[in-house]
């Protein structure tokens, strides 16, 4: 859970006083929150750390980076895509729980 | 046996390795903090490609591994709670608790759920007046701005149904104690890059400066990790120990000032306990007194508990570098991912579970050596 993935800012919103936005991650988007990097603009790289944006990168370690974690198929397991998570339902409860 | 055209560029690889080579003279044991680097290595056999000399000790940088069990069996009690949805980060779910896990609860009818983002609870939280919503606040310091806006949040909007059950722990007090440990064999350390993204670098320079160690600033991809080891390497050789920023594209001395203010608002500093490993002074955040009423504790009343640890489970000394997973008697046999009886074999960043998943099942005394040379892909 530590790693952080890069990401694409694709645009920002102001959800009651918190910075939100659409990132994009290679093709996957996700809400990332961005009240820790107030400086990033629309077309900005940060890095995403479990749906927060912890600090500005450049964009071409950001495609570097997340061309390696698609290599090794790590961007899912980041993402919080879950198929970590099915697969180690053992059958008890399997789905429903996930928002 | 590892190859390095499983690097992403193999050239660059070759040549850090073939840098190591060229200095290395004596046997050194270099700590990587962060379970994130332990994944890395082990995936890509850095390892095995390394010279003889230089020893990878796996620390205890993975935040699933050292959530303590007292902390985890509080999480079960309160998320066996009717009336209660228990929200958390997806590998927390098969740590392994006394009796039970949170999956276990969840199949007998506990309501748990996976969050990616620590404030999807806090949308959970408004969708469902009629439920007390907890979430479960674990990580480094990486982790906690994400974490702190959750309890930031339930006060700005005045949510009273949502509360944290916080056991957050910080890196720079474990370094502290590791090196400070008589029986400690490491001789220099990574530091774990996006903690330093958010904390900044300068908190390790007393580090270096009391225990005369190398602290080395280093990224997560296989080529970022094999730098830092040659950084390290290098300070050692020439006899110096000074702290190194080896991933100036994510890290700086300063850090996230905006994440530092959340931080200092919403936690304080606080002893924690470390599974396997201790009470560590000073080691970790709890919520800071403006925040008192949020702690799920409190709220739900969770005792101290009598908590029983498999006595099989060696990730005490793996924790601390003093055994290799694949040396524990039980790896591979009673203890598997899928029947962790630990929790380093629970998250893929912990070290158990990063050795059966690369198939490291013998132990390391039986892998064949790497030649030097010989690795080229
Ligand atoms: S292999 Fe399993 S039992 Fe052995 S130390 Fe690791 S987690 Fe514990």
């Amino acid at each position: 859970m530590c790693l952080g993935v890069p990401g694409k800012v694709l645009d920002i919103r102001d959800e009651r006083g918190t910075q939100m936005a659409t990132v994009d991650f290679g093709g996957v988007t996700k809400d990332v929150c961005l009240a820790y990097t107030p400086e990033a603009q629309v077309g900005d790289y940060t890095l995403i750390h479990a749906g927060f944006a912890i600090t500005m990168v450049d964009e071409e370690s950001a495609l570097k980076t997340l061309e390696l974690f698609e290599e090794l198929g790590l961007l899912e397991e980041e993402l919080g895509i879950p198929s970590d998570v099915a697969i180690v339902d053992r059958g008890t409860a399997a789905g429903g729980a996930r928002p | 046996m590892k190859y390095l055209d499983e690097f992403n560029d193999p050239d660059l690889a070759a040549t850090l390795f073939d840098q190591i080579r060229a200095v290395v003279t004596r046997p050194w044991a270099i700590m990587e903090v962060c379970g994130g680097q332990t994944h890395s290595i082990i995936r890509n056999g850095i390892d095995q490609l390394l010279p003889d000399e230089v020893e990878l000790i796996h620390g205890p940088g993975c935040p699933v591994c050292v959530t303590p069990l007292e902390t985890i069996d509080k999480a079960l009690e309160i998320a066996a709670r009717p009336n209660v949805i228990f929200c958390s980060f997806g590998d927390m779910l098969r740590v392994p608790g006394s009796h039970t896990d949170l999956f276990g609860v969840r199949s007998r009818g506990g309501d748990v759920r996976v969050v990616y983002s620590p404030i999807d609870a806090v949308a959970i939280a408004e969708d469902n007046p009629d439920k007390q919503v907890v979430f479960f606040a674990i990580g480094f310091e990486t982790t906690a701005p994400g974490n702190a806006m959750v309890a930031f949040q339930a006060r700005q909007r005045n949510l009273t149904n949502l509360s944290l059950l916080v056991s957050h722990v910080l890196v720079p007090p474990a370094i502290e104690a590791i090196a400070s440990s008589p029986t400690s064999r490491v001789n220099g350390f990574l530091a774990a890059g996006h903690v330093c993204s958010v904390m900044g670098t300068t908190q390790y320079e007393p580090l270096v400066e009391r225990y005369g160690v190398p602290i080395v600033v280093t990224g997560f991809e296989p080529l970022d990790v094999l730098d830092g080891i040659r950084r390290t390497v290098i300070q050692l050789e020439n006899g110096e120990a000074y702290l190194e920023n080896a991933y100036p594209r994510a890290v700086n001395a300063i850090g996230n000032s905006p994440a530092q203010a959340m931080l200092e608002d919403v936690f304080a500093v606080t002893d924690r306990k470390w599974r396997g490993i201790g009470m560590i002074p000073q080691s970790g955040w709890h919520l800071s007194e403006r925040y008192a009423d949020l702690n799920a504790e409190t709220r739900f009343d969770v005792a101290d508990m009598d908590v029983q640890e498999s006595d099989l489970c060696r990730s005490g000394e793996v924790l601390q570098g003093m055994l290799k997973p694949n040396e524990c008697p039980a790896f591979g046999k009673e203890c598997t991912p899928r029947n962790p009886l630990g929790a380093t074999m629970v998250s893929s960043e912990g070290a158990c579970a990063a050795y059966y998943q690369y198939g490291r099942l013998e132990s390391a005394r039986t892998l064949p050596v790497v030649e030097s040379g010989v690795a080229r892909g």
